[in-house]
This record gives C-alpha cells, sequence and structure tokens, in this order.
C-alpha cells in the first residue's frame, strides 16, 4: 500500500531539517564509500593473483633437470642429467592413473620469416596434451595431433601476434612459415590467457624438432596436470613422489636440490586462496565495521531528532496519531535518508574505482570494481541498517506521553 | 454528555505520591460551558488531561457520551481523541513546519480523510474563525491571537463533541482574549459542549458555569450569568 500523503508528512520533515538530515546521511554515506573503495580494491588485488596463475592450469607440476651438486653412488657431482623420450615413456606410465595431461617440451629461439617479415620467437616443441596444460585457445585450424608426432610433419602452430607480426594483415593459416631456414606450414593460429608475451610463441611436434635440431630424443621438461580431484594434500604427496622416483632413476641423491627439480603449482595456489581468504575476511571486517559506525551514527541523530520534535509528536498525538503512525513517520524518514545517503556514497565509490582503476595497476591492483550481486546486497543491507538505525527512536517516539510533551515549559 | 464518578489522581515523587485529584464528582450537560478554576497543584490540569484522555485516572469511572473511558490502549485513546475532543491550547501547539491550512487539516489526516477533501473542510473552518486569507501562512507569521483562531479551527476541524481547553487566553493580552473568549462563547451559542481549565476571574465570568478546585476536590460548583465578551472587543 503506498501512502501519499505518509511520503509527504516524511519530505517535508527532511525538506524542513536539510541540514540534519544531510549530516546524519553523511555518515553513511562515507562508511558506504569507504566500504565500496575497500572491496574494490581487494578484488583488484584477488584479480591481480587470478591473473599471474591463469596461464597455466594450476595443478600443474613441471620437472626440469640440472647438473648435480652431491656425489651419490659412486658419480660425481657436477654430472649433467638430461631428460630422453624414454624418461617421458616412464612418468606416464608409471603415474598413469593419477595423470590427467602429460607433454614433454624442448625449448628454442628460431628465426621466423615470411616474405620480408621477420622476427625472434620462443619456439616449443610439445606433445598434443600440452593445449590443455597452457589453456591454448585455437582461434583458426587445429593443435599438433597424434598423427604429427608419428609422422614428424613440419607443421607449426602460431601466436596470434605471431601472425600479426609476420602476416601483416593477411591469413597465415595454411602458408608457410620459414623458421631458421626451413619451412614449415602453418596448421593452426592460437590466442592465450597469458599475456603478449605468451601470443609470440610458436608450437611445433616434439618428434619433428628431434628429428631436425641434432636428430637425437632428449627433452628439456616434462610438464603434466594432476588428476583435479586430488585435494591439496594428494596433490603434495604426489609431487613428493615424482621427485623420489625421478631421483632414484637418475642415481641422484635425496637431498640434491639441482639435479631433479619439481615445481607444484598445488603449493602456490593453496597459499594464494589463503591469503586471498584472510584478505576479503579482513576487508568484510572494516568494511561491517565502518557500516555500523554509520548505523550508529544515523540511530543517534534520529535519537536526537526524535528529542527535538517530542512536542510536535506530542501534537499529532493528542489530534489523533496512532502510534503507528508515529512510528512509520521516524522508521521510513531513517530509512530513506540511508539509502539514499549509502546510495551515493556507493555511486561515488564506484566512480572513484573508476576513475582511479588504470593508475593503480603498478600497485598490483587490477580493474577495482565490485559485483552487481554486490551492489544490490549493499542496499539491502542499507535498507536493513535505515531500519535498524530508526527502530529505537521510533518506539521511543511512539512511547512519548502527549501529556508530557505538551506540558508548558 | 460528560459524566465523572469518584476519580482519584496520584503521582509518584520519589518514595512517596502527590494525592492530587481526590474524588472528583462532575456532570456535564451538552451545550454546557464550564470553567475550571483552581490555583496552581489544585488538580485543574490533571482532571482536563483525564477528561482529555491524555492521562489515565487511578480509579472512578468516566463516560464520555454513554462511552466507558476505560483501559484505554493507545491506539484506542488515539481514535477516541480524534473523534471526540478538539483540543486548545494556552500555547497554541501549531506545528511550526506547517502552514495554517495544514495544522487545520492535520486531525482530518488521521481520520483518514482524502487530500482534497480535508483541505476543502480545513479551508471552511479557517474561514469560520476568519483567516481563510491567511491559509498559506507559517505560524510564525501570525500573531498570537491568530494563532489561537488557527488552533481552534484544528479543534473544530474534526466536529469533536467535547472542546477541551487549557488557559486559552493564558499567552495573550487583555483585548486578543476578549475577541478569543468572543468566539469561544459563539461557538457554544452555536451548541458545541466547551470544558475550560482558567485561573483569571474575568475569563471564567464569561462561562455559564465555574468549578472551583482546590487540593484535589471540587470546593464550590455553581451556574454563573455569562459575561458576554463582545462588549469589551
Amino acid at each position: 500500500m503506498f501512502d501519499l500523503d505518509l511520503w509527504r508528512e516524511i519530505f517535508q520533515s527532511i525538506n524542513m531539517n536539510r541540514t540534519r538530515s544531510l549530516l546524519s546521511g553523511f555518515t553513511v554515506a562515507f562508511a558506504i564509500l569507504l566500504f565500496t573503495i575497500l572491496f574494490g580494491i581487494a578484488n583488484g588485488l584477488q584479480n591481480t593473483f587470478a591473473e599471474a596463475f591463469v596461464d597455466d592450469a594450476t595443478n600443474s607440476i613441471f620437472i626440469n633437470s640440472g647438473m648435480t651438486t652431491k656425489a651419490h653412488k659412486g658419480l660425481q657431482s657436477g654430472r649433467r642429467i638430461k631428460f630422453k623420450n624414454e624418461d617421458f615413456d616412464y612418468v606416464k606410465e608409471e603415474f598413469g592413473n593419477k595423470i590427467e595431461f602429460i607433454t614433454a617440451r624442448i625449448y628454442r629461439n628460431t628465426q621466423a620469416s615470411f616474405r620480408n617479415e621477420q622476427n625472434t620467437y620462443d619456439l616449443r616443441a610439445v606433445h598434443p596434451d600440452h593445449q590443455f596444460l597452457e589453456k591454448t585457445k585455437i582461434k583458426e585450424g587445429r593443435y599438433i595431433n597424434q598423427n604429427d608426432l608419428e609422422n614428424k610433419t613440419k607443421v607449426a602452430i602460431i601466436g596470434r601476434l605471431v601472425e600479426e607480426d609476420l602476416f601483416l594483415k593477411t591469413t597465415a593459416l595454411g602458408k608457410y612459415i620459414n623458421l631458421s631456414g626451413i619451412q614449415y606450414k602453418v596448421v593452426g593460429i592460437f590466442t592465450d590467457a597469458g599475456g603478449d608475451n605468451e601470443e609470440r610463441k610458436i608450437y611445433m611436434p616434439i618428434t619433428t624438432a628431434q628429428h631436425l635440431y641434432g636428430n637425437n630424443d632428449y627433452i628439456d621438461q616434462i610438464s603434466l596436470t594432476y588428476n583435479p580431484e586430488m585435494n591439496y594434500d594428494q596433490a603434495l604427496a604426489f609431487g613428493n613422489q615424482i621427485t623420489k622416483k625421478m631421483k632414484d632413476r637418475f642415481s641422484v641423491a635425496r637431498s640434491d636440490q639441482r639435479a631433479i627439480r619439481v615445481r607444484n603449482m598445488a603449493e602456490g595456489t593453496r597459499a594464494i586462496s589463503k591469503m586471498t581468504g584472510v584478505l576479503t575476511f579482513f576487508i568484510l571486517f572494516i568494511g561491517l565495521g565502518t557500516l555500523m559506525a554509520g548505523i550508529v551514527g544515523v540511530s543517534n541523530i534520529m535519537i536526537f531528532i526524535v528529542k527535538e520534535r517530542t512536542k510536535e509528536i506530542g501534537i499529532r498525538k493528542a489530534l489523533g496519531a496512532s502510534p503507528k503512525s508515529i512510528v512509520s513517520i521516524i522508521l521510513i524518514e531513517s530509512i530513506l535518508i540511508t539509502a539514499i545517503a549509502g546510495y551515493v556514497g556507493l555511486l561515488l565509490g564506484v566512480g572513484v574505482l573508476e576513475l582511479a582503476g588504470p593508475s593503480l595497476k603498478t600497485y598490483f591492483i587490477k580493474d577495482p570494481s565490485i559485483s552487481n550481486s554486490l551492489v544490490i546486497g549493499a542496499t539491502l543491507a542499507l535498507i536493513i541498517a535505515g531500519t535498524i538505525a530508526g527502530y529505537l527512536p521510533a518506539k521511543k517516539a511512539s512511547r512519548i506521553k502527549p501529556i508530557v510533551a505538551l506540558r508548558n515549559d | 454528555m460528560l459524566k465523572i464518578n469518584q476519580l482519584h489522581k496520584s503521582y509518584p515523587i520519589g518514595d512517596s505520591s502527590l494525592h492530587v485529584l481526590k474524588g472528583i464528582d462532575l456532570e456535564v450537560e451538552k451545550g454546557e460551558m464550564v470553567a475550571i478554576m483552581g490555583s496552581s497543584g489544585s488538580g485543574k490540569s490533571t482532571l482536563l488531561n483525564i477528561i482529555g484522555m491524555l492521562d489515565e485516572a487511578d480509579s472512578g469511572d468516566y463516560i464520555l457520551d454513554e462511552l466507558p473511558i476505560k483501559d484505554l490502549t493507545e491506539k484506542k485513546a488515539a481514535v477516541y481523541r480524534n473523534k471526540f475532543l478538539g483540543f486548545i491550547f494556552q500555547s497554541f501547539n501549531l506545528i511550526n513546519y506547517k502552514n495554517a491550512l495544514e495544522n487545520v487539516a492535520l486531525p482530518l489526516y488521521y481520520q483518514g480523510m482524502k487530500r482534497k477533501e480535508r483541505q476543502e473542510k480545513a479551508l471552511f473552518h479557517l474561514e469560520k474563525v476568519g483567516l481563510a486569507d491567511w491559509a498559506q501562512h507559517l505560524p510564525k507569521e501570525l500573531s498570537g491571537g491568530q494563532n489561537q483562531r488557527v488552533a481552534i479551527a484544528r479543534a473544530l476541524a474534526a466536529n469533536p463533541k467535547l472542546l477541551l481547553a487549557d488557559e486559552p487566553t493564558g499567552a495573550l493580552d487583555t483585548k486578543t482574549s476578549h475577541e478569543i473568549m468572543a468566539f469561544i462563547q459563539q461557538l457554544n451559542d452555536e451548541g458545541k459542549t466547551i470544558l475550560m481549565v482558567t485561573h483569571e476571574e474575568d475569563i471564567a465570568s464569561m462561562c455559564k458555569r465555574v468549578v472551583r478546585l482546590r487540593d484535589g476536590v471540587i470546593m464550590e460548583d455553581k451556574k454563573v450569568e455569562q459575561v458576554r465578551a463582545e462588549q469589551y472587543v
């Protein structure tokens, strides 16, 4: 039921006491402004973290080799460990049931050219599974497939920016690209959320690279993702198990930190999610604290308003105002002031985030913003806050005895 | 019209209590104009507050127009006040941010009357007190006598059975007092029942009946020859 007269009464009262209403609104507006900005910054920090890990799957494990630093089983230190295809097959067989995707990698730099355009790019020779590990998205054409591996085909999948650099405005798909003197057919163009650097890469089948660059079966790195259903502890144990087995396989001391290096993303992911969790908690704590201060502020001012209007409320009661009508006047006034002021604060906060957002990137705050659901949530919270702030004063007002209020003083 | 029987009222003061009304019996007929007199502390204002349902008696009966007024909830008291009673106060008690018309229309608002209708009605009553031209003025822009007339218009707006006036001329000079009294007498001539608290003899003499209170009991209750206020205006 919409009571126009009631609203007229309330607006008249707010209008008559503009300064007072403005002052009480200011507290709330400021509280919401702070809350919005804090929340936006927290979101920005989380975005930065999320972006740092968006490049690779979060359940990745990378196995690298290096030089031994300790003598072990009669072998000297300073021995170089190098992975071969058989090591890749070993990992695949040994841990097959726990592995989601697995690929070997060979890294090279390559001079790439097409007609008159040329540039240097990172080259990665990989297995087909690499696409899922690196979260590579195919824009056109296809990724490396099993057929490429078996036939050592001379094909290349190039990044979006490689295409832009070398092929200018034309499409690269189906054309031949020259990589360090050998012609490769471009069969796919990819994009990657990991940023420009990731889109300036060229992929080719690992067998092709092994055949053409030295005709050996060396590989630089083995990357895999473990079964995503594994929990943190299981993932950690899995990483340790791989480390142990690989060290044994190459007769490396267990304590040797350099010869076999296993990087388990589970550790980093865990630390980050813990940190953002704590951050979110703090922001919520501070935000709710400020909001509470705002509520107390409005409540205080409403109590003052009731005191100031005691006589008026007494007159109204003598003229036949029911306690309910007195409660609604005070309560709705409180809700209205809180909601409007809060909304102004919210808009200001969003505006500040919008304006300051781009310049905050240097402080690891990316796209600070608040979600729509949070805006709706905040609006509801404001209305509830207004009700809480107005309830006690309104109750107090409804208990005013006209005889006391009208006493001549 | 109004019947009061053995009315008692006391107020707690610290540990003891102050017995203000000590068994009041009073009967008022329709169309009467009664002055309640007494020095301060005699209980005259308390009596008026109880009659006005602004306060409640400890014991005794109060029947208004055959309706027993007892154990009222706040809500019910508000409805009764609105329907049966019109108040005129010494300090006018107008709402300072509402203009004359809005002030007069307020009791009608609490009756749930539509805006247009109540403004028409309020304007009619303002006209009756001769202030139609001042309808849009705020109380601070009006003189004391004008304010009291707005208050009277407000008291009349809801067409109450009983008009209660608490020292209606207390804040006015003699000339304005007489103007207001002449107006109240005119209302009484038209048939309104009026109950008035005052401590001024000349104001009391303008009523038709004077009830004197002292220390919470009625000392004297007599009909008087009404002095018409017009002759002084």
